[in-house]
């Protein structure tokens, strides 16, 4: 086990990635606190892995007390945080700039970069003071390219990624590694929300252009972005910071 | 042990020393079997006690990665005592001592260049050869963090370095579809022979890293048996950095 009784807490931990990076750290040996905005959706996973290895609170992660209080709740249940996975995200709407009005633009901002901004805020902290740890933000694909008609979300990707250059270099005084995981297109409802976006009702086009735009011709699974995020989370990755790290099927090149 | 390869044919060039000892130790440590090349018969012999002593099974054959006749007759030997090829480390390397770049000799940018390109580009023809014939396979280039990064006066290793992640992204995409995997790693400065055969004083090394240390050996292999084992199934024509925070700066 390459955690075993690290204390894990991952944001979005209800979306597609999120659950994967649950199981995925559980099997490791983690405890894991789940967090997302739809608290329901987390209790049965919860009850799956048991209370004594999983506990689950509900965040909006653009609300600084709701992040403070998400970082309490780890720190009383399982008396710190070794690793954290901010990766609670939003897609927001398709469309073109003209089209597009600001509003979209803000809520997909605030979810994905000011509340990973939050996250970090809150959590340092409890890292520095447990003697360091890992943090794994979840940009994307969309983080290292251009795609039209989705500028809040891939502005927001990018964003995060120069957020962890500058945590990584703040970080490494506290033996926190802050990196990257970077998603191609991946089975969820996140992927099938952005193809309804682009083709409404015709989501099975979508699905062949993405397919074909990716050189391995076909979605990831959800536990391939887990696996990356253990590896990160791990002591294996010791010498890793900073660090952009894809999983997209050759998507980038 | 964290990784599982049992059973498994894996090839690491330029294994006598340095990162690619680490990582076929690494190798041996998960069960594989491992076959390990190098230019000098002695390190190779040498390198291949240490490793059998440690309780594996280990082939050690002297190979020129620059020389397509060397590596054709490589993987020859491989199929005929194995059968198979499954992993391949493509580490073999080499460097120039520091030098201005108007001063470097064409002779120093052709030697390095054949090693560590060239070297790369043989290795990996021959492997993916095999690699179709059995089905599938992973490849792990032995990129560096000066892929992307540059280092002042290192003109020839820093140009063969960014042409191996190129060549990486680009043969990963040829064989996507056909179930051969080619990721890069990109380590920061460790203290191999290589490195110390370029920069004395590792303090300045040090302090090109966010971590402000140099890595280990064993950190770099750990990110070569990610990228190998099935953990990274959707990861291809991927550099994964192992470097300190350098490419952060």
């Amino acid at each position: 086990m390459r955690l075993k009784d690290k204390v894990v807490l991952i944001t979005g931990a209800a979306g597609a990635i999120g659950i994967a990076a649950v199981k995925r750290f559980s099997e490791e040996g983690a405890k894991v606190m789940l967090a997302d905005v739809n608290l329901e959706s987390l209790q049965p996973l919860v009850a799956q892995l048991g209370a004594d290895r999983a506990a689950c609170v509900a965040v909006d992660v653009t609300q600084p007390d709701q992040v403070e209080n998400m970082v309490r709740a780890c720190t009383d249940a399982f008396g710190g945080i070794d690793v954290f996975v901010a990766n609670a995200g939003i897609e927001g709407k398709i469309g073109e700039i003209i089209d597009s009005d600001v509003a979209n633009l803000d809520k997909v901002l605030a979810v994905n970069v000011r509340g990973v901004w939050l996250g970090l805020h809150y959590v340092i902290p409890v890292m520095k003071n447990g003697g360091g740890g890992s943090i794994i933000i979840t940009s994307s694909g969309a983080g290292v390219k251009g795609a039209a008609n989705m500028v809040p979300y891939n502005t927001s990707k990018h964003a995060v990624i120069g957020m962890m250059r500058c945590a990584a270099l703040e970080c490494t005084q506290y033996n926190i590694r802050v990196n990257t995981v970077n998603p191609g297109p991946i089975e969820s409802r996140m992927m099938r929300s952005i193809a309804e976006g682009f083709a409404p009702g015709g989501g099975d086009d979508f699905n062949q252009k993405i397919t074909a735009q990716t050189p391995m011709g076909r979605y990831g699974q959800p536990v391939e972005i887990a696996n990356m995020m253990v590896f990160l989370g791990s002591d294996e990755s010791s010498y890793c910071t900073g660090s952009v790290y894809m999983v997209d099927g050759g998507n980038a090149t | 042990m964290t990784f599982d390869f049992s059973g498994k044919v894996v090839l690491v060039t330029g294994a006598a020393a340095g990162l690619g000892f680490a990582c076929a130790q690494a190798f041996v440590t998960a069960g594989a079997r491992v076959v390990i090349t190098d230019i000098s018969q002695a390190a190779l012999d040498k390198a291949v006690a240490e490793l059998q002593g440690e309780g594996g099974e280990v082939l050690g054959l002297l190979n020129d990665a620059s020389k397509s006749a060397d590596v054709n007759a490589l993987l020859d030997k491989i199929v005929e005592r194995y059968g198979r090829l499954d992993i391949a480390v493509n580490n073999a390397g080499t460097s120039s001592p520091l030098s201005d770049f108007h001063e470097v000799a064409e002779s120093e940018f052709d030697r390095v260049l054949a090693v560590n390109l060239k070297g790369v580009w043989l290795c990996m023809q021959a492997e993916i050869r095999q690699m179709l014939k059995q089905g599938g396979g992973c490849i792990v280039n032995m990129a560096s963090a000066t892929s992307r990064n540059t280092y002042p006066g290192a003109a020839p290793y820093v140009t063969s370095k960014f042409a191996v992640a190129g060549l990486t992204r680009t043969v990963a995409v040829d064989y996507a579809e056909r179930n051969i995997r080619i990721n890069a790693i990109c380590p920061g400065n460790v203290a191999t022979p290589l490195v110390l055969s370029m920069v004395e004083d590792l303090s300045v090394l040090s302090a090109k890293h966010a971590m402000k240390r140099l890595g280990t050996p064993a950190e770099v292999a750990n990110g070569v048996l990610y990228l190998a084992s099935d953990l990274s199934s959707f990861s291809t024509g991927s550099l994964l950095e192992v470097d300190g925070g350098w490419n952060a700066i």
